[in-house]
């Protein structure tokens, strides 16, 4: 590999000596994560369950929040999108997202749609 | 490489064998894949957010349904899938450490590195499995109706879930398993469950400490708890007994549940038994020496991405049919 490896995480606020050691502490970081990802959801404090956000539990937009921000670091340290040119890494990145919000958008807005026919329509799913 | 080419870098760009994007022809092509395979899994998640926000209100709970731990009994939710989790991260960062090994061109290091990954993989191809068998063989069996709901039963006193055979009653028939070989024209029939309807709607009625769970989800968060009275009533609805899971009939609740947990954990596991298949090969030309004559472990940073980005879905699909 030509060029190196750009050392350091969260905006340059952590730098690392080598390589080696920036893995280990990103692995930290994304260990510290998944732990909190999964106490939040063993304890589902009440206070993040019933406060809702455009109709989804804020605790629910946590966890996608803490999802994107793994996969963020998987891609750009475990991957090495950090060290790639910026056009590589934005073919990449927007490409997906752009698609995947918009599939998700229409495919929830339509269940949600559905949802609302089975609920009150004349008959009702109760037997 | 070019001939034709007199002046400045600006006309060079023609002659071709330049990279604009500084990655080389197998690293973009991995890029690409990976960038289609992404919307593979996408749309299956996609398709799995349709069909939870169709029926938002009956969606099983992912909490009550994957409970358990191997070796141990109990109600532990969400700590087998946080190790597993755990495993794919950790085998991640092996990866990544071989890649480094192999930029500095460290054969050895690289052995033992990806060694640990294609463990980490087989662990968690393994544990995947078990994860499965668990869901099919099921936990405490149910009751489904006419229109296809499942029929759950909790204790009374305790709240906590009742088994089937923590209340159905035997009743002495004769019913055995048809099989092909005692009838002429008979070919097969389902396995049948360890009780029959009439002996769990039996019990059911002898034992007034047995409640019955539906799939409705209240405001609080929780499956409806009916009274004895509307429990009688609704028992009368069901149609035969569920125990454990399969593409037709689940009895942790909706169907559709089952059905995308086979196949969006069931696609995740099959990327990650021939992502370790990928690994054992490269591991075998690793040790051969074939990237030491090469002069670049480049082969072993191709399937790293592979590797990474199996890791990465799995962050999605823990978050999406495990947390949320």
């Amino acid at each position: 590999m030509a060029h190196g490896h750009k050392l350091e995480i969260f905006r340059g606020l952590v730098k690392f000596k080598s390589n080696t050691q920036k893995i280990w502490g990103v692995l930290a970081f994304l260990t510290l994560i998944t732990a909190v990802e999964v106490v939040l959801g063993i304890m589902k404090p009440e206070a993040l369950t019933d406060t809702h956000v455009l109709g989804m539990k804020l605790l629910n937009w946590i966890f996608i929040i803490l999802t994107l921000v793994k996969a963020y670091y998987i891609a750009w340290d475990f991957m090495h999108l950090r060290d790639e040119k910026s056009a590589l890494r934005r073919a990449i990145v927007w490409t997906p997202i752009f698609l995947v919000l918009y599939l998700v958008f229409i495919l929830l807005v339509e269940a949600d749609y559905i949802y609302n026919v089975y609920r009150d329509s004349f008959i009702s799913w109760n037997f | 490489m070019d001939s034709t080419v007199t002046t400045g870098t600006e006309t060079s760009v023609w002659g071709g064998g330049n990279q604009p994007l500084g990655a080389s022809y197998g690293k973009l092509m991995m890029w690409f894949f990976l960038v289609s395979d992404a919307l593979t899994f996408s749309g299956f998640l996609a398709a799995y957010g349709f069909s939870r926000f169709k029926f938002i209100e009956t969606w099983p709970i992912a909490d009550e349904v994957f409970t358990h731990v191997p070796f141990f009994h109990g109600n532990y939710p969400m700590i087998y899938v946080a190790f597993m989790t755990f495993i794919l991260i950790m085998s991640s960062v092996t990866m990544v450490l071989a890649v480094d090994a192999g930029h500095k061109m460290k054969q050895n290091a690289v052995i033992w590195y990806m060694f640990a990954t294609i463990i980490g993989g087989a662990i968690f191809v393994g544990s995947q499995a078990w994860e499965w068998g668990t869901f099919i063989k099921g936990d405490h069996g149910a009751l489904e109706t006419k229109g296809g709901r499942i029929l759950q039963f909790v204790k009374a006193d305790s709240g906590e879930r009742a088994s089937l055979s923590d209340f159905a009653v035997t009743i002495p028939g004769e019913r055995v398993i048809h099989e092909r070989k005692n009838g002429l024209w008979f070919f097969d029939e389902p396995t049948l469950t360890s009780f029959s309807l009439e002996e769990v709607v039996e019990g059911f009625k002898a034992n007034p400490n047995i409640l019955i769970r539906t799939e409705v989800i209240t405001e609080e968060g929780e499956k409806t708890l009916l009274d004895r009275q509307a429990s009688l009533k609704k028992l009368a609805d069901a149609t035969q007994v569920v125990e454990g899971a399969n593409l037709i009939h689940n009895e942790y609740g909706s169907r559709l549940f089952a059905d995308f947990f086979f196949f969006i954990t069931g696609f995740h596991g099959f990327h990650v038994f021939s992502g370790v298949v990928i690994n054992i090969i490269i591991f075998f030309n690793v040790i051969l020496g074939t990237y030491e004559r090469r002069g670049h472990y480049e082969m072993v940073e191709k399937i790293g991405l592979y590797w990474h980005f199996v890791d990465l879905v799995w962050v999605f699909v823990f978050t999406f049919f495990y947390l949320v």
